[in-house]
């Protein structure tokens, strides 16, 4: 069924809708049906499902590559909103940037679904957290399949709102409740500068498919240009956890660690780098917009890093370099390398969620210990998980030949190639904070001595697998975009954002590529003399520089002013009007009127004396007065 | 010699006196019933003058439709009065003043 014929609908063999609809049969079924699902079916059902969607995205892509060259393969399936002038259709797209996510979406959701098939093992939920796991897929697909930007937003709305369920799945306990709402919350903010920002587009170009707004992007006037990119960078801001929205991010890590994996590490997160990629016509259309981009990345990638390093929870720690690496990616994006960012976001994709499982084997090892102060020395009790993490270590650290030294060089050196050298210095700066804070937690947990008297045990067969795919994918990454100029994923993306320039900045790549490691030794060389060496007592470095040490784990007190700048007066003002304004001035008016009447009413019941005869008297003389009026009158 | 209408209309005004007073003084409320009764009779009494007097039928009519109604009137009345009457053993009017506040 194809409506909306005025545009050239290209429909390619098969229809892409599929690929969304297999997760979304399986949390309706699972939804519906969660409570009858016995022992780890449900697990196994709904890990089948999003390989099914895999696969049929592999298939897509094989189909793409098979084309003829176009750029985009579109399916409308039918017209969904229609009114006066204003009409969107639920359209799916398929190009390079859509197949890239939606590939990395699906592969890295069906390894975390089968991997929580173990770590979520006997919990009561079992099923329904399958279901929410599935639904989350579900949305994360439609953002990234989506033709126009109100579909889009349908998919960002919910990846929300599953982020919301997951987080707070075990919401019995008070910090998981809260950290959901938290999430909820906060994102929200960027949200609504979003949904103007797609009310603006609206407005401006009578359209929201992207074919239509893309091509007459570079019409915008600087200063439109300037409006339209901060609001969806907003968005981007909230959903991707960059300063100054990024506070709901460390808490969400209340959620099952499979959830902070896929949802909080590799996808959703990712979901506002792909949006300003995505949306990189309008972007490109405002200097100023580019610039804010970068600086908030690079920004947001420094403080990050520098809170990172303070941590002492392990899953707070990974979160706060979530936030760095997305700083990353959105810097890339800011300097123009798209396809340096999407590079990025795929390789921190695989090498994040590795981690995050990593850490999540560690907790099921050590029954759900997050505090990397009371680990350490698990290397030899957990060889896989120890094996599996060395690779996403150095991965992220950016040692070569691992996907993270590819993607995160790439990204680094386009500040380089744009000539723009405080830029590049920052960045540095930026690359060797991972490397320590990285290096740090692995020294903390897995080598030195155990500092807790639990026997930890490695990860039992699926978890395992998961580990192993991952830390693979992580390894061999960098196979993707060897080259920023014609390796394969920039070769691939290259119909979405144009041919890469040559670089022309003052540094060769070689010298580029050589900085960027040398940074990286170096990250890893100073944790390792604090750390791992023995000859530094850390412990007591802790409490001589206590104040910034609590500084840095505090992530610099900015939920702090949060709480005390904005929560707390919010809360006031609303205890004066629940408990002052509404009890004493609103309820005081309805009660006074209340009280008038039955005043009135209290005289006037005397009247009822349930007597019959009275009331017959009553009857009696008013007849008499009727009558004698009557008589008077006439 | 026809009898003068105004005899009529006493005997009809001296039943309905009896028979209001009958209402507003009486406790008994099969009494108070009886009184009801003579009322509308007194009414009957004076609309079968006022048709001979201006030889118009409508007024016996009206008095065919109160006797009827009264007829009516009567069983849902005793009715009334019998179940009261067993519920609380009395048919005192006074004693059943339930409807207030």
């Amino acid at each position: 069924m194809v409506i909306g014929a005025d545009l050239p609908a290209i429909n390619s063999a098969m229809p892409i809708w599929i690929v969304p609809l297999f997760p979304l049969t399986g949390a309706l079924v699972l939804l519906l049906t969660g409570r009858r699902w016995r022992g780890l079916l449900s697990g196994w059902f709904a890990s089948f499902l999003v390989g099914a969607s895999f696969v049929s995205t592999i298939v897509l892509l094989l189909d793409f590559l098979g084309g003829d060259g176009e750029a985009a393969l579109v399916n409308r399936l039918y017209q969904w909103v229609a009114a006066g002038s204003f009409s969107v259709d639920v359209a799916f797209r398929v190009d390079p940037l859509a197949l890239v996510m939606a590939l990395t979406v699906s592969g890295v959701a069906t390894l975390i679904h089968i991997y929580s098939i173990d770590y979520m093992r006997g919990d009561p939920r079992f099923a329904r957290f399958f279901a929410y796991l599935n639904l989350f897929v579900f949305f994360m697909l439609v953002l990234v399949l989506a033709n126009n930007f109100l579909l889009l937003f349908v998919g960002w709305e919910g990846v929300g709102l599953c982020s919301y369920l997951l987080i707070g799945f075990w919401f019995e306990r008070k910090p998981a409740a809260d950290a959901a709402k938290k999430a909820f919350i906060v994102t929200r903010i960027g949200d609504s500068a979003f949904l103007i920002g797609i009310v603006f587009i609206w407005l401006r170009f009578q359209s929201l498919d992207f074919e239509v707004v893309f091509a007459r992007a570079p019409e915008l006037a600087a200063g439109t240009a300037t409006v339209l990119a901060l609001l969806l960078f907003a968005g981007a801001v909230g959903k991707s956890a960059q300063l100054p929205l990024h506070t709901w991010l460390p808490d969400a890590m209340e959620g099952p660690t499979p959830v902070s994996a896929l949802i909080h590490a590799a996808t959703m997160v990712t979901a506002g780098v792909y949006l300003v990629v995505r949306a990189h016509p309008i972007f490109e259309a405002s200097e100023v917009a580019l610039t804010i981009v970068a600086t908030v990345g690079i920004v947001t990638a420094i403080y990050a890093g520098l809170s990172a390093i303070g941590q002492d929870d392990i899953k707070r720690m990974l979160a706060y370099s979530t936030i760095s690496q997305l700083g990353f990616m959105f810097f890339g994006a800011g300097m123009g390398a798209y396809s340096a960012a999407i590079f990025l976001l795929v390789a921190h994709a695989f090498f994040k969620a590795m981690l995050f499982l990593g850490a999540g084997s560690v907790m099921h090892g050590l029954r759900g210990e997050t505090d990397m102060m009371r680990m350490g020395g698990l290397r030899r009790a957990m060889p896989l998980t120890f094996w599996t993490w060395v690779i996403g270590w150095l991965a992220m650290a950016g040692i070569p030949p691992l996907s993270g030294f590819f993607a995160k060089d790439q990204v680094v050196a386009s500040a380089s190639e744009n000539g723009r050298l405080w830029f590049w210095i920052a960045a540095l700066v930026g690359s060797l904070l991972t490397a320590v804070y990285m290096s740090r937690a692995t020294f903390m947990t897995f080598f030195g001595r155990p500092r807790s008297e639990q026997k930890p045990h490695d990860a039992p067969p699926r978890m395992g697998l998961a580990l192993v795919v991952l830390a693979a994918a992580a390894a061999f990454g960098g196979i993707l975009g060897l080259s920023a100029v014609n390796g394969i994923l920039p070769a691939f993306l290259e119909p979405v954002f144009g041919a890469a320039e040559e670089p022309h900045g003052p540094l060769t790549v070689l010298a580029l590529a050589l900085a960027s490691s040398a940074v990286a030794v170096v990250g890893i060389g100073i944790a390792y003399l604090v750390y791992g060496s023995g000859r530094i007592d850390w412990v007591a470095l802790r409490s001589r520089f206590a104040g910034a040490k609590r500084a840095s784990q505090r992530g610099f007190y900015v939920d702090d002013v949060y709480t005390g700048g904005l929560v707390a007066p919010a809360k006031l003002g609303s205890a004066f009007l629940a408990y002052v304004f509404d009890r004493r001035v609103l309820d005081g008016a309805v009660n006074g009127l209340g009280r008038i009447i039955g005043a009135f009413a209290g005289r006037g019941r005397a009247v009822q004396t349930g007597r019959v005869r009275s009331y017959a008297l009553a009857v009696l003389l008013g007849v008499v007065g009727v009558l004698s009026y009557l008589v008077v009158r006439f | 010699m026809r009898t003068p209408i105004s005899f009529f209309l006493l005997l009809s005004a001296v039943l309905f006196t009896l028979g209001t007073l009958g209402v507003l003084l009486r406790r008994n409320a099969l009494v108070i019933f009886m009184s009801i009764e003579l009322q509308l009779n007194a009414v009957n009494l004076a609309l079968v003058a006022f048709s001979r007097q201006w030889g118009n039928l409508n007024g016996q009519v009206l008095a065919f439709f109160s006797m009827v109604v009264a007829a009516a009137e009567v069983v849902v009345g005793l009715a009334i009065i019998v179940s009261l009457y067993r519920k609380r053993r009395s048919a005192d009017v006074d004693e059943a003043s339930l409807l207030r506040w």
